[in-house]
């Protein structure tokens, strides 16, 4: 296997493990804010169970999305030393940044909710849950700037040297996907980490668990997973058009799209016969052209617009990207169904949706993975689009050998992370709030 | 060009003061981690010793990750030459560093194997450590580059003599941190086990920061020109000694701030012999790496310090607010 192969294997797998945990602290660092602000209000103990609890949780998870972090922090200099050296101008400041802005202020306060509930005031306790929880946004929002920079980069020129000079941080910073990619990906959190909510609470309201404290942690859990799906329904509309806009061939690899035409359909399930450029499945006529546009006859782009050998891998992206938004639409149903039951006081005699909502959890994450990959893969070839291609990006001094090594020992400590993690979890869960 | 040479020289510092800030605030959990099984003898004893650094550890390795991104958005070839080319040196401080953070953590939810998470953090910690002086040695003291800026060694290059003297006076610096930082923070036997510590390892440090001078000024020999170096000897010297004087006296918090201001003087050495480089060529002086060949451009550099005049005060501010809190003797061994 070549080295830039093995590269990008590599930082796809610690990519994407990495990812889990910073989507569940976005989710839980929320609900703690909520929790905990209700306590505040309402001085009652049982949102100071929840708060604590989850604390104990957000610990653990947030361990783990820092010790990963700092690998890809490195990664750049270490794996992809070519891209490193072009876009230092553009990319170092974002990350840069969010050293100084976000990671301070989320690990630093995160040592007070973890150890000074009994040191410092209510209104401090809250106030370090405020930080920690918007530190964190502020993490992702950083991130999500380097990454929408590489999908749509602007803000730059091409000086006479040949390199990419910062030109505007405010227009390589609010380049045109930004917004909404940080919109679409907090949301994607924050049903991450209601579902957890509401699936940890679940299982103990069905085991008759932790009475007042699990029903009301249900209750909070339930009402952020009926609405931020609907919420997301929105964004992810928003992001498609936004993708039609401005990457346009990676868009038509969404929906198997090959002929520019009018009246152009929308997929649910199918497949992709890219030899012969047609796609199979069960489709809405005509709703990908009026999503567009609420027109039923607007006009997308098709793939053969494009040279073929800037198409990314057309029926895998399609794929992935059915499975996000399949998984999407299974999650609104879903959580309007428990926001119905728990409005109609059901829910909590329901066991067949108590059983149901912990094999929700991972649900989300899925989701999560299948829509970065589909958004990262349907950019291939290039690594910044239209400017830089993956192949010239890679650290030229860095053997393949040395990538199986590497990628070998990531593979092992990551699993034995995730069976600790996992195991460890667990046990929080089974020890529950405090009674 | 006069302009963006300000900027180049800003930038040398700052990124040195972030190393700095690093070395001495991961240094002292780093330190805490590899002298673990030699200052607590019981399992409360290791219990106070981890959780008088659980609160704050993550937020000191920030400075870490911030100093790597400034190297990135300030001197972005000196970045990918260094990361690319000492790769699996880099990620054997992942590994380390990835082993340390979460054993912190296992230990304290995973009482049945919290021993083997001991271990693990020890070792991690003591890796780490010192691996990062062995990198700075070899910076400093060169490596081989070709003409587009590439590392053309391999694994082995980075075990010269020089690079090692580095770590091991590194390490012996950061052990002090860490043996310092627990007379501060624990009380009783534990207290006269660190107090014993600190007296080892500060003369542990004479010897180690005398051969690490030598060895700057017999390998740079201009290096006895220049004032910077006295400065930094004394600096070094001096509050090493001091520290034998506190520790007479039993002060609680003062070798903590001696043994910092010895390792500033560490420091101070580097930015002596290695202004205005940033990695040396030891195979031809032309290709060293420096601030003036491998920063971004004007803008970029303007940017970023806005941003870190304006920000790192306000992390200095609120870091020390939090530092307050947990201020005093670490007394129960049970937090969660
Ligand atoms: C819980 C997770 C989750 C859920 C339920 C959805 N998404 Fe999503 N989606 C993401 C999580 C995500 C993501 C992982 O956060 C991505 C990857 C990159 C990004 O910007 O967001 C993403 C990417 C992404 C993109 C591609 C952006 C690009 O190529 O740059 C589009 C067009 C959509 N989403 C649209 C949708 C639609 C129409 C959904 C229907 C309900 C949907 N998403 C549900
Ligand atoms: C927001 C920050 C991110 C940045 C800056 C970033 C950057 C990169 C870079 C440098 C590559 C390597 C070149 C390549 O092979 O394409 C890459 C590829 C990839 N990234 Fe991202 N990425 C980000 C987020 C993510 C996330 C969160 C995921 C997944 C959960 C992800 C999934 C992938 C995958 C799967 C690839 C491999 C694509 C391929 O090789 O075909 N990325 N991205
Ligand atoms: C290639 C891209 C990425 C890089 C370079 C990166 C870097 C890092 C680093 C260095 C840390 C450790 C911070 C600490 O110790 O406190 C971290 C944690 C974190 N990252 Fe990433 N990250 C990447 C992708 C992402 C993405 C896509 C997101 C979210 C959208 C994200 C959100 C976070 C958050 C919230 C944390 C805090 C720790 C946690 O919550 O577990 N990161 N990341």
């Amino acid at each position: 296997m070549s080295a830039i192969l093995l590269a990008r294997i590599q930082f796809a797998f610690t990519i994407g493990f990495h990812f889990l945990f910073p989507a569940m602290t976005l989710g839980t660092t929320l609900i703690i804010l909520i929790s905990e602000t209700l306590y505040l209000a309402k001085k009652d103990e049982v949102y100071k169970k929840i708060t604590d609890f989850l604390v104990k949780l957000l610990g653990l998870i947030f361990v783990i999305g820092a010790a990963t972090g700092i690998v890809m922090e490195f990664s750049f200099g270490t794996n992809w030393s070519g891209y490193s050296r072009a876009v230092g101008d553009v990319f170092g400041p974002i990350l840069a940044v969010e050293g100084v802005i976000a990671f301070f202020l989320e690990s630093v306060f995160l040592g007070v909710l973890l150890f000074a509930r009994d040191k410092v005031s209510p209104k401090v306790y809250w106030l370090s849950a405020f930080l920690v929880f918007l530190g964190g946004h502020l993490s992702a929002f950083w991130i999500v700037v380097a990454n929408s920079w590489m999908q749509t980069p602007a803000g730059y020129a091409i000086n006479e040297a040949g390199k990419i000079a910062l030109t505007n941080f405010t227009g390589a910073v609010f380049n045109p996907s930004t917004i909404i990619r940080f919109c679409h990906t907090v949301m994607a959190s924050w049903i991450t980490g209601a579902v957890m909510v509401a699936g940890i609470a679940g299982y103990y309201v069905k085991k008759g668990l932790h009475g007042e404290t699990a029903r009301t942690m249900l209750k909070i859990g339930i009402i952020l997973f009926a609405v931020t799906p609907l919420l997301q329904l929105a964004t992810g509309h928003i992001h498609a058009i936004e993708v039609i806009n401005m990457q346009p061939e990676k868009a038509a690899a969404y929906e198997g799209h090959f002929n520019t035409a009018r009246g152009v359909p929308l997929y649910a399930v199918g497949f992709v016969d890219e030899q012969n450029e047609k796609t199979y499945g069960i489709y809405a006529p005509k709703a990908l052209s009026f999503l567009y546009n609420f027109d039923w006859n607007s006009e997308i782009k098709g793939l053969n617009d494009f040279p073929k050998a800037n198409w990314p891998p057309v029926n895998f992206v399609f794929q992935v990207y059915h499975i996000m938004a399949g998984i999407g639409i299974l999650l609104i149903a879903l959580g309007l169904l428990g926001a119905y039951m728990l409005w109609t006081k059901k829910i909590y005699e329901n066991k067949l949706y108590l059983f149901i909502l912990p094999f929700l959890i991972p649900l989300p994450h899925i989701a999560h993975e299948t829509g970065w990959i589909a958004a990262e893969v349907g950019r291939q070839p290039w690594i910044i689009y239209k400017l830089m291609k993956t192949s010239d990006a890679a650290s030229v001094v860095v053997s393949a050998g040395e990538i199986v090594f590497s990628l070998l020992m990531f593979f092992l400590i990551y699993i034995l992370l995730a069976v600790m993690f996992v195991k460890l979890f667990l046990k929080i869960v089974k020890d529950g709030p405090a009674a | 060009m006069e302009n963006i040479q300000n900027f180049q020289i800003l930038w040398f510092f700052l990124i040195l003061i972030l190393f700095i800030g690093y070395s001495l605030l991961d240094g002292f959990d780093l330190g805490i981690g590899a002298l673990l099984p030699f200052l607590g003898k019981t399992k409360e004893e290791k219990d106070i010793l981890i959780n008088s650094i659980g609160p704050v550890w993550d937020g000191n390795e920030v400075w870490l990750i911030t100093g790597g991104g400034a190297l990135f958005a300030a001197f972005p070839h000196a970045y990918a030459t260094a990361f690319s080319g000492f790769y699996l040196a880099m990620m054997l401080v992942l590994f380390a560093l990835i082993f340390r953070a979460v054993s912190i953590e296992f230990h304290a939810y995973y009482k049945a194997g919290s021993g083997i998470w001991e271990k693990v953090f020890t070792l991690g910690s003591g890796l780490a450590t010192l691996l990062f002086g062995i990198a700075l040695g070899n910076v400093v003291y060169g490596v081989p580059l070709d003409n587009k800026m590439e590392f053309t060694g391999n694994f082995f290059t980075l075990f010269g003599p020089v690079p090692l003297i580095f770590g091991i006076t590194g390490f012996a610096a950061i052990l002090l941190q860490g043996a310092t930082y627990a007379v501060m923070k624990t009380e009783g036997e534990l207290r006269e086990r660190a107090f014993y510590a600190v007296k080892i390892l500060t003369w542990v440090n004479f010897v180690t920061a005398i051969v690490y001078f030598i060895t700057i000024a017999f390998t740079f020999q201009d290096i006895l020109y220049h004032w910077l170096f006295y400065v930094a000897i004394l600096c070094t010297l001096l509050w090493l000694t001091e520290i034998l004087f506190s520790i007479k006296k039993k002060h609680d918090s003062a070798p903590f701030w001696e043994s910092s201001f010895a390792f500033i003087g560490l420091w101070l050495a580097v930015a002596a012999v290695h202004f205005p480089n940033l990695i040396k060529a030891s195979n031809d002086q032309s290709l060293n790496i420096t601030i003036y060949n491998s920063s971004t451009g004007l803008k970029t550099l303007q940017l970023m310090s806005v941003i870190a005049i304006i920000g790192m005060p306000v992390v200095v501010a609120y870091t020390i607010f939090v530092y307050r809190i947990f201020k005093g003797k670490v007394k129960t061994s049970d937090h969660y």
